[in-house]
């Protein structure tokens, strides 16, 4: 399994701070179009991914016990 | 002279995420040193009024292990940028209210222009890519706060390759 993280309004949308999803084996752009299709997520394909705490592109495959943050633009400081 | 320790300090890091409220001392006793002729620090506060609009307060969130990652990798590129450069930085969450420090940064160098410098990079890098939220609560209504500099698209400031290897 995939921990799937989510933050700021992505959390809110999806009412959940954290899912197991079934995504071993997908890019991390499979993972966004199946969280896109499963919730209702606004503005998702605007967030940037984390893979294990560091940025990522849309074409890093997934294993198992990843954890994967969406992370909409910060506004941090 | 610098013994004392505020409540939710880190003894062992100079890059932290807190829920307590934070002092400038902090930061500041991190970095000064004997080598150092200059700290420059930087305070971020809740401002009230933004665009006419009244802030009532403000809720930040972190990714609070990858957020403490990615000030560090701060730290690492003002030591690459700036000779015999020493930072430390704070970021606050939770509830804060108006004029709470939400984020503390301090630097040392031998020199000044240095030190103004690299505290002035540090804020505009952690408003790039440092995931933290702020969630505005106005008399009126809410919003979650995204894209602050607002002079590129969001898109295009993704992590240099570089970045991403670095971090």
């Amino acid at each position: 399994m995939v921990n799937v993280l989510f933050f700021a309004e992505l959390q809110e949308a999806v009412g959940k701070e954290r899912v197991a999803v079934d995504a071993v084996g997908l890019t991390i752009a499979e993972l966004k179009q199946q969280c896109s299709q499963e919730y209702d997520v606004p503005r998702l394909d605007q967030a940037m991914v984390a893979l294990n705490e560091e940025y990522t592109a849309d074409d890093a495959l997934l294993a198992d016990g990843d954890t994967v943050a969406f992370i909409p633009p910060v506004s941090g400081g | 002279m610098h013994s004392f320790v505020w409540k939710g300090e880190p003894m062992d890091k100079n890059f932290w995420i807190t829920t307590e409220p934070i002092r400038i001392e902090q930061v500041y006793k991190k970095v000064v040193r004997p080598q150092a002729g200059a700290v420059s620090t930087f305070i971020g506060t809740v401002r009230e009024f933004t665009k006419g609009k009244r802030t009532l307060y403000l809720q930040y969130q972190a990714y609070v292990p990858m957020a403490e990652k990615k000030l560090e990798q701060i730290g690492r590129e003002i030591a690459a940028k700036w000779e015999n450069a020493e930072t430390a930085i704070v970021h606050r969450i939770g509830r804060l209210e108006i004029s709470d420090i939400a984020v503390a940064i301090a630097v040392s160098t031998p020199h000044r222009n240095d030190a103004f410098e690299a505290s002035r990079y540090a804020i505009e890098r952690i408003k790039e890519m440092v995931p933290i939220w702020k969630k505005e609560h106005w008399e009126d209504g809410t919003k979650w706060i995204g894209d602050q500099k607002e002079q590129v698209s969001y898109a295009k400031r993704l992590p240099s390759k570089e970045q991403m290897e670095n971090g």
